[in-house]
């Protein structure tokens, strides 16, 4: 039930509990209960928009950035990957297998402050022993959403 | 020198009725800003990933036809398919035979079977093309009434009622295009009972297998005695948002399949290459893509259902396909004017149910799948112009 609620959110955070409670079957009290409880236990995190910022000629410069860095005793990579996502530059920031260690993404208003950041915030942190920086040329994808909207499906208007 | 004085098309073609609501569509066809819930196929596109299958195989080069009997890995992964869905086992070599969508496979199945003057039952309403495909093979179709009272099911009772010496077949296809019906398995057995004592062919068009909701679809072949007495016509376009690939099938027996092969052999040669390509992906991995559809359609229906129920139109709950059958009686116009006035007064499109048969009169076909904004506000477009026009 509240993972049917969830899918429908995290398709459009906007639906109503009204609208909720009609594709599901049960009473809109019910819906938004369940609602306020994911919310309050942190299930639901967050409602948010995606935005094509460039329609309103707001070009946002992104950068992914690998990061190595050395594994501390007790904490491992957790206490240099906190230092860094608490910065609010750094968008989302993973801990992956492979040849580096951490994936930040990082979006900033010019090439010139992402750079700044990496160079002057990241970069010196004691425990990171290097970085490659990969601007982000054009974002075709963004969370599931295509950006520039999704095909059109071309039906004829009545089909017996 | 002769006058030609015959007609230029042939009895058999001016016998067929034409679309009884052909004034309807045009009317519609020269509107903008309309909603349509008249659409009787998904309002997704085709899952990409069997999209992409079918434009590799092109860049490949499968551009040729296939056997008549359709693609050999298509048949077996569709022997699978039913093996895995319904416990039946067809032999891909001579049982099953890829078609044209439903369509043909309905037209190939009366073709076959039917001699001049032999009788087909189907249910009232139904899908549109049932009866012409029965008239376009020399047979006669004979309708058996069905209502809402009863969830538009047809009772096994009222078929053997129009049993006689010359009927061969019965034609059934649940769940129900224009109803939304969903036949139960026991209800489905007692016409495996009348077919079994009359030694009818049953023909069932199940076409919507995969769309139903909190109930479980039967397949007819399954009943006891009914595999090699039951044509069983499937397809990919509504479970997989497949419908302009045009790709069905025919499973029956041997002898029956022989039948129609030589006539598709003739008329259609193979279904599209390209088309049975994407089918066989459909069937090796759609099955997660094709459920997601189904899950999004369910809460559509809800949606749909809960909003009629608001507006005062009386409707029996569809449990399957993605259609909802509401009741306009209360108008007291016939569906075809509630239709057109609603196009013309609120720009909503429905289908009017008297374009499946007359039990179809007094009826609406409302199609939901379409995306809940529209739904929505159609609903409040119908519930404005029923609240003007209710007696």
């Amino acid at each position: 039930m509240l993972k049917d609620i969830l899918k429908i959110l995290e398709n459009d955070a906007r639906t109503t509990a009204k609208q909720i409670a009609s594709m599901t079957g049960k009473s809109a009290d019910e819906v938004t209960k369940l609602i306020k409880k994911a919310e309050k236990e942190q299930t639901i995190i967050k409602y948010k928009t995606i935005v094509n910022w460039e329609k309103v000629g707001d070009e946002q410069v992104g950068a992914l950035i690998e990061v190595r860095i050395a594994p501390q005793r007790d904490v491992g990579f957790d206490a240099i990957a906190e230092r860094i996502y608490r910065f609010p530059q750094a968008r989302s920031v993973y801990l992956l297998s492979g040849t580096y260690d951490l994936l930040v993404l990082v979006a900033g208003k010019t090439m010139h402050e992402v750079a700044g950041f990496v160079s002057q915030k990241l970069a010196p942190i004691e425990g990171v022993q290097g970085t490659v920086t990969h601007f982000m040329l054009k974002r075709y994808k963004e969370d599931g959403e295509i950006l520039g909207g999704e095909e059109g499906t071309k039906r004829q208007p009545v089909i017996l | 020198m002769s006058i030609r004085t015959r007609s230029l098309t042939s009895q058999r073609a001016n016998q067929l009725s034409p679309s009884g609501i052909r004034k309807f569509f045009d009317l519609l066809a020269s509107m903008e800003g309309v909603i349509s819930l008249g659409v009787g196929e998904p309002d997704f596109a085709t899952p990409w990933h069997i999209r992409e299958a079918a434009i590799y195989s092109l860049e490949k080069g499968y551009t040729m036809y296939t056997s008549n009997l359709g693609m050999p890995e298509l048949r077996q992964e569709l022997a699978r398919y039913l093996k895995d869905s319904y416990g039946l086992d067809y032999d891909p070599d001579s049982e099953l035979l890829i078609t044209v969508g439903v369509s043909e496979g309905l037209d190939l199945t009366m073709r076959a079977v039917i001699d001049p003057g032999d009788e087909v039952i189907m249910p009232d309403p139904c899908y549109v093309s049932y009866n012409s495909c029965v008239t376009l093979a020399g047979g006669e179709p004979v309708m058996v009434p069905t209502n809402q009272k009863n969830n538009f099911e047809v009772s096994a009772a009222d078929i053997e009622a129009q049993v006689t010496d010359k009927t061969k077949a019965i034609l059934i296809g649940y769940p129900a295009n224009p109803t939304g019906a969903v036949m139960p398995r026991d209800k489905l057995a007692r016409i495996a009972e009348v077919a079994d004592k009359h030694k009818l062919l049953v023909v069932s068009d199940e076409i919507y297998a995969k769309l139903v909701y909190g109930v479980e679809h039967t397949c007819f072949a399954t009943l006891p005695r009914m595999k090699a007495s039951t044509v069983l016509l499937g397809g990919f376009s509504k479970a997989y948002a497949m419908t302009g690939w045009r790709i069905g099938y025919v499973a029956a027996n041997k002898e029956l399949i022989a039948a129609m092969t030589k006539i598709h052999q003739y008329t259609i040669m193979s279904a599209p290459t390209m088309g049975q390509v994407a089918a066989i992906e459909a069937l090796k991995s759609g099955e997660d893509s094709s459920q997601e559809m189904v899950d999004d359609y369910n809460r559509r229906r809800r949606f749909m259902v809960k909003g009629l129920n608001k507006i005062g139109l009386p409707y029996f709950e569809p449990k399957g396909a993605f259609y909802a059958f509401p009741s306009i009686k209360a108008t007291g116009m016939t569906s075809e004017e509630f239709a057109e006035k609603l196009l013309m007064e609120e720009k909503v499109a429905v289908v009017p149910g008297s374009a499946f048969g007359q039990c179809g009169e007094g009826y609406i076909r409302c199609c939901y799948a379409t995306s809940l904004a529209e739904i929505e506000e159609a609903l409040v477009r119908v519930g404005r112009f029923v609240a003007k026009y209710k007696k």
